[in-house]
């Protein structure tokens, strides 16, 4: 049995707001930031099935490159959450309030 | 496919500016005791390099890698901007205040790396390139906002910045796929043709799409409900990072926003554009109302650079020729005198404290004339009076909007250019009609800042005085987006 495109489109956008309300809710910088890989990938799958319905490999080869930006993304970001913890003892985004107005 | 149908010549300004960055990361890791200056000699060298490449194709209108990359004078132009606002922005690194941090190899390469997320984002003319130039600035600026490292402020600053652009370039991407999904290509040109054969608004995937796209490109542009990291970012980071953000990276997701809008809509579609002017209304309105009630001058400068992302939004939302051209001339404009404003600031700071807060400028203009008078023009400038450039570039931007029938449009930005008086001119009343309090040390002068300030005011001048022989230039080619 062959699954329909319109499936993976649904369990893209599901995962994709799951993702989404995991950054709005979440205080944990470290969740936030695994909500966001979580995004990221549900665009992976979104852009795999497109790709796939259309026969044409543009999105698989997009899907590389937005592999590639997560791992930078998530190098800067864990290195930046080091040096935060560093400093402040909390990764808890609330206690980030030096700046505001 | 060989080497020659990539057509390298057109990516030499990327080439330029990428190998200068590696050499300097070279020659740090190399040499360890080398002198700082090198590196900003090298960057400048290799910015000119760059500079000159980007002259050397101008006009000439070529396409590279199978047109995923375009050397049209649209995006040449933008990188006179982005270079030039590197340039200046790695001067203000020689302040007193940033010594420590701001001299390492690192500083420099990371500009670099991400003025060459600028050009790809200005020249890509696929969805693929745009989204890649975008990571690579953004990834650099992450890192950039917190190279003060020892400092909880700069790193809460890289921090927020870094969580809420990658949360936005989650969703450009959803918005990249839903486009590629509904037209089967990734090519600009390619959905500009599908979208000519059938109407965008009889595909509510497409639109989907569309608006995902501007939503990441809005909160690089700053605007309205993605504006909330702005000033946060903008207060933690270095003086003269925060220059290079405000005034680089504004310009390049402009760039891009306008090509992207321009293939997704040919014209006509008027729902666009009431979403936008709403957005650019409310855009305009919050960053006005809220820098009124700063007492820090970085953070009014953000709350500022809100509101100039709203004018520009109105350049954009007349959808014309002179619409774009406006566009053009008050972004670069705009980096002249936002630098400008900046370099005041990386001028005053001393090693000990920083020269921020509205107080500090209480009577400056007795104690350096030359310099208040600088923070004035640029304050006049910003605040779009005559005859600084600041107003010509408004006139621009303003009048295509009203030739193309969006009055109430331009009324709102009076309206607001009037509010934003208020905290301009209260820079200028507080330098010249106050008298010191206390006394915040004023550092020795630093040549190279003090060279940076005065090309700052000179271009708000001159191109307040003199437009016309750039503005015929950007018209002319204004029309031709490759």
């Amino acid at each position: 049995m062959i699954v329909p495109t319109s499936y993976y489109l649904f369990l893209g956008g599901i995962l994709f707001t799951i993702g989404v309300v995991g950054v709005l809710t979440r205080r944990n910088a470290i969740v936030i930031f695994m909500s966001i890989e979580l995004m990221l990938n549900a665009v992976n799958l979104t852009l795999v099935s497109f790709s796939n319905h259309l026969n044409s490999l543009e999105g698989q080869v997009f899907v590389f490159f937005v592999m590639v930006v997560a791992a930078a993304e998530v190098a800067v970001g864990l290195a930046l959450v080091v040096a935060i913890f560093r400093t402040k003892n909390t990764v808890n985004v609330d206690e980030f309030n030096l700046l505001k107005w | 496919m060989s080497l020659s149908s990539l057509n390298l010549p057109v990516v030499a300004p990327v080439i330029t500016l990428s190998l200068t960055g590696f050499v300097i990361v070279g020659v740090s890791l190399i040499w360890s005791k080398v002198s700082r200056h090198v590196f900003l000699l090298l960057s400048l060298l290799g910015l000119g390099l760059s500079f000159w490449f980007t002259t050397s194709l101008w006009n000439s209108n070529t396409i590279a890698f199978g047109g995923m990359v375009v050397a049209d004078n649209y995006a040449l132009f933008f990188n006179f901007i982005f270079l030039i606002s590197a340039a200046l922005s790695m001067l203000l690194s020689q302040g007193e205040h940033e010594q420590g941090h701001l001299l390492n190899a690192e500083y420099f390469a990371l500009m670099l790396f991400a003025t060459v997320g600028m050009v790809l984002m200005a020249a890509g003319s696929n969805l693929l390139v745009l989204f890649l130039g975008l990571e690579t600035l953004s990834i650099s600026l992450y890192v950039l906002a917190g190279i003060k490292r020892t400092e909880p402020k700069s790193l809460e600053a890289a921090f927020k910045y870094f969580l809420l652009g990658a949360f936005s370039s989650a969703f450009l991407l959803y918005g990249i796929a839903f486009i590629y999904g509904v037209t089967g290509s990734l090519s600009l040109r390619y959905i500009s043709n599908f979208i000519s054969s059938a109407p965008l608004a009889s595909q509510p995937l497409l639109l989907l799409g569309g608006l995902l796209v501007v939503a990441g490109l809005g909160f690089k542009v700053v605007m309205f409900p993605f504006h909330m990291w702005a000033p946060d970012v903008y207060e933690g980071a270095a003086t003269p990072v925060t220059a290079f953000m405000a005034t680089g990276s504004k310009a390049a997701a402009f760039a891009a926003l306008l090509r992207v809008l321009h293939s997704l809509f040919d014209g006509a579609s008027t729902d666009w554009m009431v979403i936008l002017s709403v957005l650019a209304v409310l855009t305009m309105f919050v960053g006005n109302l809220a820098a009124i009630a700063q007492a820090n001058v970085k953070r009014m400068l953000a709350y500022s650079s809100v509101a100039h992302a709203g004018y520009v939004l109105i350049g954009l939302i007349a959808w014309s020729d002179a619409g774009t051209a406006g566009v053009l001339f008050y972004l670069l404009v705009y980096m002249f005198m936002t630098v400008g404003a900046f370099a005041v600031l990386s001028f005053l700071s001393s090693r000990q404290s920083e020269f921020v807060m509205l107080d500090d400028f209480r009577g400056l203009a007795f104690r350096k004339p030359a310099v208040a008078l600088a923070m004035a023009v640029f304050m006049f400038s910003l605040a779009g009076l005559p005859p600084t450039a600041g107003f010509v570039g408004k006139f621009y931007l303003f009048s295509a909007a009203v030739k193309a029938g969006h009055t109430p449009l331009v009324v709102f930005a009076v309206v607001n250019s009037v509010i934003s008086l208020y905290y301009y001119l209260g820079v200028v009343v507080m330098m010249f009609m106050r008298k010191t309090l206390r006394t915040l040390s004023i550092p020795p002068t630093v040549p190279l800042i003090a060279c940076a300030l005065l090309v700052a005011v000179l271009a708000s001048c001159a191109l307040g005085l003199f437009p016309s022989y750039l503005m015929d230039t950007i018209e002319h080619f204004a029309v031709h987006l490759l």
